[in-house]
């Protein structure tokens, strides 16, 4: 892209490249400005979304802002680019683009044909300028399906992750807390643990602890421990029984290396996962997760804007056609995302480009206590990825997670989101559920008196 | 919060007995399928006083009078952090020393002379976990290392992140270097204090240099207790010349416990 100029009363703004350009349409937040690629003021800003409104989708493909020589992400982006899927749409700008995502006649089926020709640029472009309302109607047409031992994504459906941490990952904590989260209809998305330790035999004691929880009482649902992407493939060679296959993922090269990974690397341990077959109903065996902010705070993002960065790592994700993505909104820190404001937008900016470049998009609706954000905020951003069609949520006991030390979403919040919009749980968990008498067909709880339950068994062995 | 504790109306969670197996906040009932009043309230407090922790000033004259009283030597620096956003907003600010503070530490350079360890204090995300601890871990080192390893003064520096300890260390020339600053408070504990050690701290240091010790605080790593793991560790480091992933940790809880029973005036276990 040349030099662009646009003129408002008598006031010139000039952007000497698409990368610049694309920074300083952002909507405010602070990442950006510590990184010297935000706007320096409002009116700059907009200028520059209405600049970027009239850039063309194909001269993203043209133009991109990490070297492609550089970069093993964009070599992906670019070589796997669909271009027939593309077709619909070549010819329009960004501006053009957002218009026609809105139309009545542009529904899911267009849209998951579309997904294979979009890159993570042209997506992050429109979701820059789209209004909050904008990005939850589309995402809302948006269809992601995917399974495992449950079909997750289908309409109507909200899952959860259960994430029952410990500080120590004593069993018998892990234990309790996951326990509880099956007695409120939660973890049919995953029973996921952040591990205390790198240590891989505590990794393998506790997937052995949810292996035998799911087969004992035939829950169809998943386990994963979040270790790096490398012990995971230490303790599938050690015979542990893995399910899902985890890793924090950004979206250019040098950002993964911080992370300790590349598409190599990747690609074993999705192989080595499928190689299982332990899924029954799919075989969808990754688990993603990211974050805005993550390829700058580890110095990998070529002064390419922090949601531009995260949406190139959902290209990453899409490789391994994965169970479940989520991105972290809220866990990095003021620093990158300021309060409450910029954490609602970047997570609804998140599900959007994820969903339309097809991936199952979950987040963690969370904050740390030294962002300016308060539950009021997570209320509101629960509330409109529950409109947008979220894939899953975290859930946890009281959304204080004390091995992790933030908030996130609550056992209990799954039921606010039932109730207020008749959400369900996957088909397959919700039938487990009515098996084990434990809700209604409206998904409000029954009432049990006494310990007769039969989970109630499993706790009172805890209790040994 | 009695009138609500009364209400028997709202169930009791068949698997209550769990609550002791996990401070998870496990087993709290429910209204309906939400949180019950006295836990949403509860947990409003807990995020409050954690808010309140992130925000409170330091007080460095409180720690200057610990260090009086405790007879050890303190310098004080800054960085260039204006206030409590300033620091939030820009970490890179937070770890550096403002112009004037690197050349009164040179001039001070002068006068010390080369010495083993410096100890930087700072508030870091929690001024409480600094006044709180920070001049007992100093102190117990002195009385732990100070036979062996002469100390420069104390170093007081607020709005400090654990980098700026390379900044000082850089200056003075020390062999090692400790940072003691507040760690992000969490809605469980809003006093917990983070020790951070380099073997020849310079700028060029980096992450993997580090040695952490974390969670000090009665209830979590007891000062006694981080006192033993860091002196212990400390010497390895003197005697190995490096720190960081070099340097493993393989003292067990058994080994603090036997060290050092919880008896210590500084250690009292809530």
């Amino acid at each position: 892209m040349n030099s662009t100029t646009l003129e408002i009363a008598g006031k010139h703004w000039t952007f000497n490249s698409l990368k610049e350009l694309m920074g300083k349409a952002t909507p405010l937040r602070s990442g950006d400005v510590s990184a010297g690629c935000a706007a320096t003021c409002d009116e700059e800003r907009v200028a520059a979304q209405m600049l970027l409104a009239d850039v063309p989708l194909r001269l993203f493909l043209d133009e991109p802002l990490v070297p492609y020589e550089k970069d093993e992400v964009t070599r992906l982006i670019v070589d796997s680019h669909d271009t027939a899927a593309f077709e619909p749409v070549k010819n329009l700008s960004v501006g053009e683009f957002r218009d026609w995502l809105l139309e009545y006649g542009t529904g899911p089926e267009a849209l998951t044909a579309l997904a294979p020709g979009l890159t993570p640029e042209m997506v992050a472009a429109v979701s820059k300028i789209c209004s909050i309302q904008d990005m939850i109607l589309i995402a809302s047409k948006c269809r992601v399906v995917t399974a495992f031992r449950d079909t997750i994504g289908l309409p109507g459906c909200l899952s959860t992750r259960l994430q029952p941490n410990h500080a120590t990952d004593d069993p018998k904590g892990i234990a309790a807390a996951m326990l509880e989260g099956l007695l409120y209809g939660c973890g049919d998305a995953v029973i996921g643990i952040n591990p205390a330790t790198d240590s891989v035999p505590m990794m393998q004691e506790l997937l052995k602890l949810i292996d035998e929880l799911i087969q004992r009482y035939h829950i169809p649902t998943q386990s994963c421990v979040l270790a790096h992407v490398t012990n995971a493939l230490e303790v599938m060679r050690l015979g542990t029984p893995v399910d899902l296959v985890f890793q924090s993922i950004a979206g250019t090269e040098a950002a993964n290396s911080v992370f300790g990974v590349n598409l190599n690397v990747l690609e074993e341990a999705y192989d080595a996962a499928l190689s299982l077959r332990r899924g029954t109903v799919g075989q969808n065996v990754m688990y993603f997760e990211t974050g805005q902010g993550s390829a700058l705070s580890g110095r990998g993002d070529w002064g390419v804007d922090m949601q531009t960065c995260e949406a190139r790592a959902y290209a990453v994700a899409r490789k391994f056609k994965p169970l479940l993505v989520n991105t972290v909104v809220g866990f990095i820190g003021p620093e990158y995302l300021y309060d409450g404001k910029q954490i609602i937008r970047a997570g609804i900016e998140d599900h959007f480009c994820g969903k339309l470049l097809g991936l199952p998009m979950g987040c963690d609706i969370c904050y740390t206590n030294h962002a300016e954000v308060d539950q009021n905020d997570m209320d509101v951003l629960m509330t409109c990825l529950a409109a947008a069609g979220l894939t899953y949520q975290m859930a946890i006991p009281g959304g204080d997670d004390i091995m992790l030390g933030y908030q996130t979403t609550s056992y209990h919040d799954i039921h606010f989101i039932r109730q207020v919009f008749g959400k369900r749980p996957t088909p397959e968990f919700e039938s487990w559920l009515k098996e084990m008498d434990l809700f209604d067909a409206r998904q409000r709880f029954i009432n049990h008196t006494g310990n007769n339950h039969a989970l109630i068994g499993y706790e009172q062995e805890l209790e040994r | 919060m009695h009138l609500l504790a009364m209400n028997r109306s709202l169930s009791v969670d068949p698997w209550l007995a769990l609550k002791r197996f996990t401070p998870a906040r496990i087993a709290m009932g429910r209204a309906g399928g939400s949180l019950r009043t006295v836990n949403l309230l509860d947990f409003r407090l807990a995020h409050a006083r954690a808010r309140d922790a992130v925000h409170a000033a330091f007080h460095a004259d409180a720690i200057r009078g610990q260090l009086n009283e405790a007879g050890l030597d303190f310098a004080e620096v800054n960085s260039p952090v204006t206030g409590k956003q300033d620091y939030l907003l820009h970490p890179e600010r937070g770890r550096v020393l403002t112009e004037e503070s690197t050349a009164f530490l040179a001039s001070k350079a002068q006068e010390w002379g080369e010495r083993d360890i410096v100890v930087v204090i700072s508030d870091g995300l929690s001024a409480i976990a600094a006044e709180s601890h920070a001049v007992a871990v100093a102190k117990g080192l002195h009385r732990e290392l100070g036979e062996t390893f002469s100390f420069y003064p104390v170093v007081i520096v607020p709005y400090g992140r654990v980098k700026i300890a390379d900044a000082i260390s850089d200056v003075l020339g020390a062999r090692m270097a400790i940072i003691l600053l507040g760690e992000r408070p969490g809605l469980g504990a809003k006093d917990s204090l983070s020790a951070y050690f380099t073997y020849k701290a310079r700028n060029c240091s980096v992450d993997s240099d580090r040695n952490c010790v974390s969670n000090i605080r009665p209830g979590g790593m007891p000062v006694p207790w981080a006192v033993r793991k860091l002196s212990v560790l400390m010497r390895e480091s003197f005697r190995i010349e490096r720190s960081g992933t070099a340097l493993k940790d393989r003292l067990t809880l058994d080994d603090l416990q036997r060290a050092l029973p919880l008896a210590d005036d500084e250690g009292k276990l809530r």
